[in-house]
């Protein structure tokens, strides 16, 4: 297989890994090194991509399983992986500050869902992939997925309509 | 009748019975400016799950044709030295007569040989003892420094008074 192809197989896909590794892992340093190790271990294994019946699914399982391990060699390490994008935001206006603070608010509320839940809510809500395509990547049953969406979903709008009438009620 | 609609779907969103095509009505509509004031507090929710779909990985991945050596001809390669070695290895003796016997054919004169050649061995092996003799001068050197022990003495006395 040559590059080329390679990258015709991978291009579709590699910014889906990436968001993944970065749900789970939050930094976006960590992630694109994730992503990065992904798809090497992917180029590495090249001989077997066409065993594979869907290479998306198998590599959104692999990023899984990937920040899974990174995440519990930090642990052990006793680090914690803190978020630190430091961004250069150049419309910084007062406006701009208000509407991205309730989307921020969003991203904060998902970060604090349990593993399971982040991945799903990934997996459904931002990368629209079918039920039977998540319950197969994360190796769930189907109804096991809707129950975790179900909860991830509420939890959400619940923390969402609490901060949203925060001094109104 | 839309927002009537909208909050049925809602509902069914939070129990994760949506189909895809349904929730993308959702966030088309919270997408839009006319969302009902009481389900305002939905709309972080699917413009976030919008934003976050336009991240993009910018990092590029080094693919290196991995050249894997073949260890396989290292040994193919030895094998063939090996063999090169043996055939034109030049032999230290020629025949096995020569290796039992030696070259020489007379007796006697192999006889004078040798012992011309254990003579000179014998005129070397003097050579060597004779320059051995210069260890009695070392023995004289050493007995001299028995001296140093009447400095020792005087030392001695010097430092009582």
């Amino acid at each position: 297989m040559t590059q080329t192809e390679f990258l015709n197989i991978v291009m579709p896909f590699k910014d889906k890994v990436f968001r993944l590794a970065k749900r789970l892992l939050v930094s976006t340093e960590e992630a694109e090194d994730a992503t990065q190790e992904v798809l090497l271990k992917l180029w590495n294994n090249k001989k077997k991509i066409q065993e594979y019946n869907n290479v998306e699914a198998f590599s959104m399982t692999m990023t899984k399983n990937f920040c899974f391990d990174k995440l519990k060699s930090k642990q052990s390490q006793n680090l914690k992986i803190v978020h630190s994008n430091y961004e250069d935001k150049q419309t910084s206006l007062q406006k701009q500050v208000e509407l991205n603070d309730s989307v921020d608010w969003v991203s904060k509320i998902i970060e604090d869902l349990p593993e399971q839940q982040k991945l799903i809510i990934q997996l459904r809500d931002i990368e629209e992939y079918e039920y039977d395509e998540i319950a197969k990547m994360l190796d769930m049953k189907n109804t096991a997925v809707r129950v975790n969406l179900s909860r991830a979903r509420k939890t959400i709008r619940e923390k969402l309509t609490s901060t949203h009438s925060y001094g109104i009620k | 009748m839309v927002l009537n609609n909208i909050e049925k779907l809602l509902k069914k969103y939070e129990n994760g019975e949506t189909s895809l095509k349904e929730e993308q009505v959702l966030k088309n509509y919270f997408s839009s400016d006319t969302v009902a004031p009481h389900l305002e507090s939905y709309k972080p929710m699917f413009e976030y799950f919008l934003v976050s779909q336009q991240e993009q990985f910018t990092k590029d991945v080094p693919l290196k044709t991995k050249r894997l050596f073949n260890y396989k001809w290292i040994s193919v390669a030895a094998v063939v030295v090996l063999m090169l070695a043996v055939y034109f290895k030049k032999p230290v003796v020629n025949s096995y007569e020569e290796y039992a016997y030696g070259t020489y054919n007379e007796p006697e004169e192999a006889l004078n040989e040798v012992s011309r050649s254990l003579a000179m061995i014998s005129q070397n092996f003097n050579k060597g003892a004779s320059t051995v003799g210069y260890l009695n001068e070392v023995n004289k050197g050493t007995s001299t420094i028995g001296y140093l022990s009447e400095i020792d003495k005087t030392t001695s006395i010097i430092f009582k008074k």
